[in-house]
């Protein structure tokens, strides 16, 4: 069975490009448009790999991995921030919070499969 | 970019030098032909397109070839070896050369620094173990101008991006506005000076490890086959030669046989023990 890869954006556009990417990189796809819906799916079934927006309504990004990192098992999915937010405080912010990498869109194929290969989510 | 050009530049580039380029790296496109449009005199990309749909010149088509093709390089390009440099050829050398405490490593083809930078790195991490020793890192390349690049040590934001983990971006960069500097402590690690491959190798010394990847594969075979001579009288007896994932010395040098289960990674080979090997191989 392929690995579950949840894709958290609130555009839709963004969501489709990164659900493609995932899908070429072997994943199977779950989509959520906020960070509460992310834990509402996580709650649900938790994937082995979350692709995350900073900025979103409800919920943001952070406040989610924040969240995710309390709950049970919350700490094994591996978590790729995907952000316009690209300084170095956001970065940090983000690390500590518990992310494993970090995109700053825009980003590619390229991208976002090297941030895979170095987090141990593909060969 | 329009489809329409993006598909010009994708043929145009496969036909001239076997690169593949997928519709995600238009950018790239971009980003490398806006200079040579401007270098050839043209208003913009799209100028340029024009020109090359209703009568291409050759040195035309050549220029925008090597701007995409000569520097495609990025942090960890591959990632494998550099596993291999710090599993296989690091504790070899550290072992080796316990007595002396010294290494030389060259990159043969540096373009804008990722490489020897992403050794930097590795090194810089394992500060403690190599305390006492002293390391020379030693990168040539061909372009003055991609060696002023690699000096500089800047990179944009999509350059930081590849390969290089988020780690080491916050510990060994600094952010200056859209782009991203290397700390002074890892670019002061490097030697670069300007060198053609084809010239005589014997002013630059011998090394312990050469990095010699994905530039062997722009050669014909004759020429390979006089670098990989010249590059087997630079590596020191128990050394190691690191060429590129599609690069190989089957059928072309004597000098160098692969280890087994390294892919790129080669060490010197006896008199005629590669022939052997050729032979099995093709058996």
């Amino acid at each position: 069975m392929s690995k579950l890869c949840l894709v958290v954006d609130d555009s839709g556009v963004v969501r489709k490009i990164a659900r493609r990417i995932a899908e070429e990189l072997g994943f199977s796809v779950r989509e959520a448009e906020d960070g509460q819906k992310a834990y509402e799916a996580c709650q649900d079934t938790m994937p082995e790999a979350i692709l995350l927006d900073w900025n979103m309504p409800v919920m943001s990004g952070i406040e989610f991995l924040e969240k995710l990192r309390q709950m049970p098992n919350g700490a094994y999915p591996k978590v790729v921030f995907c952000t316009t937010e690209n300084d170095m405080a956001h970065i940090q912010r983000a690390m500590i919070a518990g992310a494993n990498e970090y995109i700053m869109k825009p980003f590619d194929t390229e991208i976002v499969q090297s941030k895979f290969i170095q987090i141990g989510l593909i060969d | 970019m329009k489809v329409a050009d993006f598909e010009l530049y994708k043929d145009l580039l496969y036909t001239k030098s076997g690169l593949v380029i997928t519709p995600d790296k238009s950018y790239l496109l971009d980003s490398r032909l806006t200079p040579i449009a401007k270098k050839w005199g043209f208003a913009d990309i799209d100028a340029m397109t024009l020109k090359l749909r209703a009568l291409p010149d050759p040195k035309l088509v050549i220029d925008i070839v090597e701007a995409m093709t000569t520097n495609e390089t990025s942090f960890f390009r591959d990632l494998k070896p550099f596993t291999q440099f710090e599993d296989t050829m690091l504790p070899a050398m550290l072992a080796a050369r316990q007595n002396k405490k010294t290494l030389r490593i060259w990159c043969a083809a540096c373009s804008s620094g990722q490489e020897p930078y992403s050794l930097a790195m590795i090194l810089r991490e394992r500060e403690a173990q190599l305390k006492g020793w002293r390391i020379e890192i030693v990168a040539t390349d061909i372009s003055q101008e991609i060696l002023d690049n690699a000096r500089a040590a800047t990179y944009s934001q999509f350059e930081v991006q590849r390969g290089l983990p988020i780690t080491y971006l916050m510990k060994y960069f600094v952010q200056d506005n859209e782009k991203w500097k290397l700390k002074d402590d890892i670019k002061s690690m490097i030697k670069y000076s300007m060198f053609n491959l084809l010239d005589d190798m014997s002013r630059l010394g011998t090394f312990d490890i050469i990095f010699c990847r994905n530039v062997l594969i722009y050669f014909d075979e004759k020429t390979k086959s006089k670098v990989l001579t010249q590059l087997a009288s630079r590596l020191e007896k128990d050394g190691f030669l690191l060429l590129g994932g599609a690069e190989t010395v089957l059928g072309i040098s004597d000098k160098f046989k692969l280890m087994p289960e390294k892919r790129g990674l080669y060490i010197h080979a006896a008199p005629g023990e590669a022939n052997t090997i050729l032979r099995t191989q093709q058996a």
